[in-house]
């Protein structure tokens, strides 16, 4: 694998840079109406698929009634997540300047806080994007996702680990952004943590109290047949943004960087650690708007701020650019890039076997929590 | 489990917040009807009708949140345009017994355009509550002495109607500056004003055409002819600044005016450091330690603004890096992606504006 600095010369990374530019300045110029109504009719269908779940909910005893429940529901709760708070909160409808689109003050149907999330995601994860010891979001903290992630014993628990974090996701999400493991560490105390905590325990609260004691309370007899219902469609987000997540960076063949190369980082040069380091996951129009288009996750790390409705539309001109400079665009569909993803998270879980190119010193290693 | 359940969820309302955790009531109910938001307050258009060609009354029904508001004061009025929410401040200026608002808009920019020409009943608009000290005092004065020039009607007119309405017993003269009478506004409604309160005396002066009562800019001259009493009065003054600043010099201290200009801020520009980004343009300047609005503008830019003073949100921006020192109250800010009002926010340091 060549080095990241070593793909382009440097005036080809800047003429790289200045086609992404102009690329990202056409479409914020043409942003409007359109994109409002689209975020809009997306709100409106999740808002109306909420109702109707919970509704059908009160029908609970009918297995019919409970199924179509939990189904719309389990929608409602992805699109809510994925399509209209992941990118909201990224900013992508603040030029609309309207309070209920605004990235600062929106909220999203899960235990974990926006406010927390936003520090952990728009800036930790989307500045140092797979940047081994500086991006969190690889592993999470808890996983062997990397080859250069030094081998433990714990790791042979990488698959067990996998699935936890799969079944319980919002609540990993949440956790994540306590630092656990800089605690751990000795880089952070625990006092550091408290407004974080305390954010933490007032957010899952409610989202507990709502899904988990007030809707099944109201279904009366039915109690039992609504906890499990939200149970279910919880975990059905859970698992549908693990899955897309998991695939947006770690197919086998995207690619993780050290600090050092990419200490003194152009914008040219960032915008290419984007590219190799994340993939697309390929589908109809129906699975990219379920996925919060973040089936186009290149387009996303180039360009998180701009309305996630658009990446499909410029996902051509980016990938003729990637072609331009022979540069790898990688995307496959759903299927291929999670067995990818499982096959990776099974190998690192034993240790390597083969030398690998990429050395790193072993105290740069992501300690497990 | 109990624990769980938030303590507050005594009424129905509370509960209903509760289940619609995070996002909250009105989020859902808007989507049946935008005018069913109870926190929010917005307005129902319900009748639109031309006084003059570059000009639109509005009555506006508000939603329940609507506090009310005192003749005098401002709302902040929001509209959609191009899919951006743009806000500007308007003086109500029915009385404020009314159970509706009434708002008279000079067309001159981009959302007085829009409330001119894309507006129609049935309409619904985002209001702020009612806002601003220029109201009349509690007890009335005796004798009052209501001043406009142009578009300036609008809250003093409010408190003509409001007096009209308690049934003042003193006397009122309302003196209105106007071009001519092509484009003096509620000529007709002040009339029939008139002849239901015999207090209450109008005359309109026309700056640049015969016909009118008085003729030409505001002159002392004017005030003994229609007001003679003007010295026992209190007056309440709004429309152009040469206009309150000619008032104020001849009543002084019982001059009420409309502060639509800008109070005097002092900036530290000696001890300004830092660059000023503006990422969207790609502009760069030192910073000069004016407001960013005012820097923008010497950097070559023209962002979108209206009062220049704070209390309009039209200037409003995405600030990406940096502190802000919010000129008003003196606060600084380093919040990461925070919208700041360009007008009144001076750089600490270096800033990144998405301008």
């Amino acid at each position: 694998m060549t080095g990241l600095q070593d793909r382009l010369t440097p005036e080809q990374v800047e003429e790289f840079g200045r086609e992404l530019d102009a690329l990202r300045q056409r479409t914020v110029d043409s942003l409007g109406q359109e994109d409002v109504d689209y975020i809009h009719n997306i709100i409106k269908t999740q808002r109306g698929l909420e109702v109707a779940g919970r509704a059908l909910l009160f029908a609970g005893f009918f297995p019919p009634a409970w199924l179509a429940g939990v189904g719309a529901l389990s929608v409602a709760k992805i699109l809510d997540n994925m399509e209209i708070g992941h990118n909201v909160m990224h900013g992508q409808y603040d030029w609309t300047r309207d309070p209920a689109l605004s990235s600062q003050r929106f909220e999203w149907d899960t235990v974990a806080p926006a406010e927390n999330w936003r520090h952990s995601h728009n800036y930790i994860h989307h500045t140092y994007t797979n940047i081994l010891d500086k991006d969190r979001d690889i592993g999470y903290g808890i996983l062997r996702m990397d080859d250069a992630q030094k081998w433990h014993p714990y790791y042979l628990g990488n698959p067990v680990y996998a699935t936890l974090l799969a079944l319980f996701f919002q609540w990993g999400v949440m956790l994540h952004d306590l630092e656990v493991e800089k605690v751990v560490k000795g880089e952070r105390t625990w006092a550091e943590n408290l407004p974080v905590l305390r954010k933490i325990v007032r957010k899952a609260g409610r989202q507990v109290g709502k899904d988990y004691v007030l809707f099944p309370l109201l279904t009366g007899p039915l109690a039992p047949l609504t906890f499990l219902g939200n149970a279910t469609a919880n975990l059905t987000r859970n698992l549908w943004a693990f899955a897309i997540i998991f695939c947006g960076h770690f197919p086998a063949d995207v690619e993780s960087f050290t600090e050092d190369e990419t200490a003194t980082e152009s914008r040219g040069q960032w915008y290419l650690r984007q590219i190799l380091g994340s993939a697309n996951i390929s589908g109809s129009p129906l699975f990219h708007i379920m996925s919060g288009n973040l089936s186009h996750q290149i387009e996303h790390h180039l360009f998180p701020d701009i309305p996630a409705r658009r990446y499909p539309e410029i996902a051509g001109e980016v990938r003729a650019i990637c072609e331009k400079y022979g540069l790898p665009y990688h995307t496959g569909p759903l299927h291929r890039q999670l067995w990818s993803v499982a096959k990776k998270i099974v190998k690192l879980a034993l240790p390597r076997t083969s030398p690998s190119p990429v050395t790193v010193e072993p105290d740069r290693q992501l300690r497990a929590a | 489990m109990t624990a769980l359940i938030p303590r507050r969820v005594r009424s129905l309302a509370s509960l209903a917040e509760a289940l619609l955790t995070p996002h909250g009531m009105d989020r859902y109910l808007e989507l049946v009807d935008p005018m069913l938001v109870r926190r929010e307050i917005r307005g129902l258009v319900t009748a639109v009708r031309k006084q003059t060609p570059d000009s639109v009354t509005l009555t506006v029904k508000p939603s329940r949140a609507w506090p009310g508001f005192t003749a005098g004061q401002y709302v902040r009025l929001q509209v959609e345009i191009d899919g951006v929410r743009r806000t500007r401040c308007y003086s109500p200026c029915g009385s404020q017994y009314d159970g509706e608002l009434e708002f008279t808009v000079k067309e001159q920019g981009l959302v007085s355009g829009h409330l001119n020409r894309a507006l129609g009943a049935g309409s619904v608009v985002g209001l702020s509550t009612p806002d601003g000290t220029f109201t009349l005092p509690a007890t009335r004065p005796e004798r009052v002495l209501l001043i406009s020039g142009g578009s300036g009607v609008t809250p003093v007119l409010a408190m003509a109607r409001t007096l009209v309405d308690e049934g003042h017993t003193g006397e009122i003269v309302f003196l209105h500056y106007s071009n001519g009478p092509a484009d003096a506004l509620y000529r007709t409604e002040l009339a029939e004003l008139a002849a239901r309160h015999p207090g209450l005396k109008v005359v309109h002066a026309y700056t640049h055409t015969q016909g009118g009562d008085l003729r030409g800019f505001f002159s002392p001259e004017h005030l003994e002819r229609v007001a003679p009493w003007h010295r026992e009065a209190e007056a309440f003054v709004c429309g152009p600044k040469p206009l309150m600043d000619a008032v104020r010099d001849h009543l002084g201290e019982r001059v009420h005016t409309e502060e639509f200009t800008p109070p005097a801020l002092t900036f530290d520009t000696a001890n300004a450091e830092g660059q000023v980004r503006f990422k969207r343009s790609g502009r760069e300047c030192a910073n000069s330690g004016k407001p960013l609005l005012e820097q923008a503008e010497e950097a070559g830019l023209s962002p979108e603004h209206g009062c220049r003073m704070g209390i309009c949100f039209s200037c409003t921006q995405l600030k990406t890096a940096g502190r802000v020192r919010n000129a008003k109250t003196g606060e600084v800010s380093g919040e990461e992606d925070e919208e700041i009002q360009l007008c009144i926010s001076v750089p600490v340091g270096d800033v990144e504006i998405d301008a």
